[in-house]
């Protein structure tokens, strides 16, 4: 069986060790936050905040506090707050361990696409291009295939790119990959998923 | 020096005309000038340039600018909570220029340091990166990216003392400082003016070498996306 995507998160969560300051992205990602067990996991939001703390209950909504995905949240007893250029020079100094993105597209060169279709609504790239340049190790955790079943593990990426070679590992619902010399290759596979249906599901290079 | 004005239209008054160059803090509607937004929209001034992390909803933020058509080009790095924004962007009635976000952020605060441009690695190899000057830096290549200097600053802080002294307060924090500190003029809403002496000078934020001109008034504070978590689930 494919994993669904708490196990995916779970899974994701076993990237992170002790200490580390993270930046988890909107989707799958958020979920990883439910798994990190005992770790002492630092979660950034972009908008200005290292500390992140769960929703808030119903009627403690604070809108001087909300997340990078504009939702409310609440703040710990390690929170910092700074200003978005504060943030950002953290990001884009290497100082964030890592990001748990999700993606439309990788390529087997580390390539990364997920900010726009071309012809379809173009919303822009928020934080992703500053997080996928700057941050220590990036994870992308997403389907392995799209709705019509085609490889999202491609050999190059169709989509306007976000970043270029800046994947280290993918974690996907059939297993986990990581970007090396000349193409992907299989970490581990989820439960049940043979080595074999990973490769035919995937069109990148396997080495 | 008095920095403290009486309401938004007369702290704005002789700061603006058509075709200036506007930089905005806030981040989604958290943290936004709302007032002074209410107020330019008042005077009518057209063709304004906006470097603002996003563009507002359509009944707020720098949204009402757009229903009025007094937006001529956003310089941004996520609109998707906008359909005015979009219907006007598509049909060509709009200029939109993406920028990364921490690439904005630090445009204006560079800007405001008085640095007209600096390199980074965010972008390389992506449209970002077409026409701009690439070079590399210990084997890594990375982009040119200017600094912004606006005509006016725009900003949204929790309190100042008299003298222009600014505190945020949590997550309003945002792209506030450092559009402060790239406009040629800073005008500020606060929620409460005090005193000179009653902040403590260690917890000062921002300045208020960055504050011109001052107002105090209430703020609607919308909430775009209202989370929460059931008492059970503690």
């Amino acid at each position: 069986m494919p994993w669904d995507r708490n196990q995916m998160a779970e899974r994701a969560a076993q990237e992170l060790e002790d200490g580390m300051y993270v930046n988890l992205g909107i989707g799958i990602p958020t979920l990883v936050a439910n798994y990190v067990g005992d770790k002492d996991i630092t979660l950034q939001s972009e908008n200005g905040m290292l500390g992140m703390g769960p929703f808030p209950y119903e009627g403690e909504e604070d809108p001087d506090l909300i997340n990078a995905g504009k939702q409310t949240i609440t703040e710990l007893n390690r929170t910092a707050y700074f200003d978005s250029a504060t943030s950002f020079g953290m990001i884009r100094g290497g100082k964030i361990a890592a990001a748990i993105l999700g993606a439309m597209e990788v390529a087997e060169n580390g390539d990364l696409a997920n900010w726009m279709i071309p012809g379809k609504l173009v919303k822009g790239m928020g934080g992703a291009m500053d997080l996928v340049a700057g941050v220590g190790r990036v994870i992308v955790v997403m389907d392995h295939t799209n709705k019509h079943g085609d490889s999202k593990l491609l050999k190059e990426c169709t989509l306007p790119l976000t970043g270029k070679g800046v994947v280290d590992r993918i974690i996907t619902n059939l297993g986990v990959l990581d970007v090396v010399e000349g193409g992907l290759k299989i970490v581990e596979t989820a439960e049940g998923v043979t080595e074999e249906e990973l490769r035919t599901a995937t069109q990148a290079t396997i080495v | 020096m008095q920095k403290i004005y009486p309401n938004a239209a007369e702290a704005l008054d002789g700061l603006l005309f058509d075709g200036m160059f506007i930089a905005a803090g806030g981040f989604g509607l958290c943290g936004i000038p709302e007032l002074l937004l209410d107020a330019i929209k008042d005077a009518g001034t057209k063709d304004l340039t906006f470097a603002s992390n996003n563009a507002g909803v359509d009944d707020f933020g720098i949204g009402i600018l757009l229903q009025t058509r007094q937006v001529k080009k956003m310089i941004s790095s996520y609109v998707g909570e906008n359909a005015e924004f979009m219907r006007q962007y598509l049909s060509g009635e709009l200029e939109l220029e993406f920028n990364p976000q921490g690439t904005l952020a630090e445009r204006m605060r560079a800007g405001g340091c008085g640095i007209p441009g600096f390199y980074t690695k965010t972008g390389v190899g992506t449209v970002i990166a077409d026409g701009k000057e690439h070079k590399d830096f210990n084997g890594e290549t990375y982009i040119l990216e200017e600094g912004i200097f606006a005509d006016l600053a725009i900003v949204k802080a929790w309190k100042a003392d008299e003298t222009g002294n600014l505190i945020f307060r949590k997550t309003a924090r945002n792209f506030n400082p450092p559009a402060a500190m790239c406009g040629k003029t800073c005008v500020v809403e606060v929620e409460e003016i005090v005193a000179k002496g009653e902040l403590d000078p260690d917890h000062i934020h921002l300045p208020g070498i960055y504050v011109h001109r001052i107002i105090q008034g209430a703020h609607e504070k919308r909430i775009e996306q209202r989370t929460t978590r059931k008492r059970e689930d503690a």
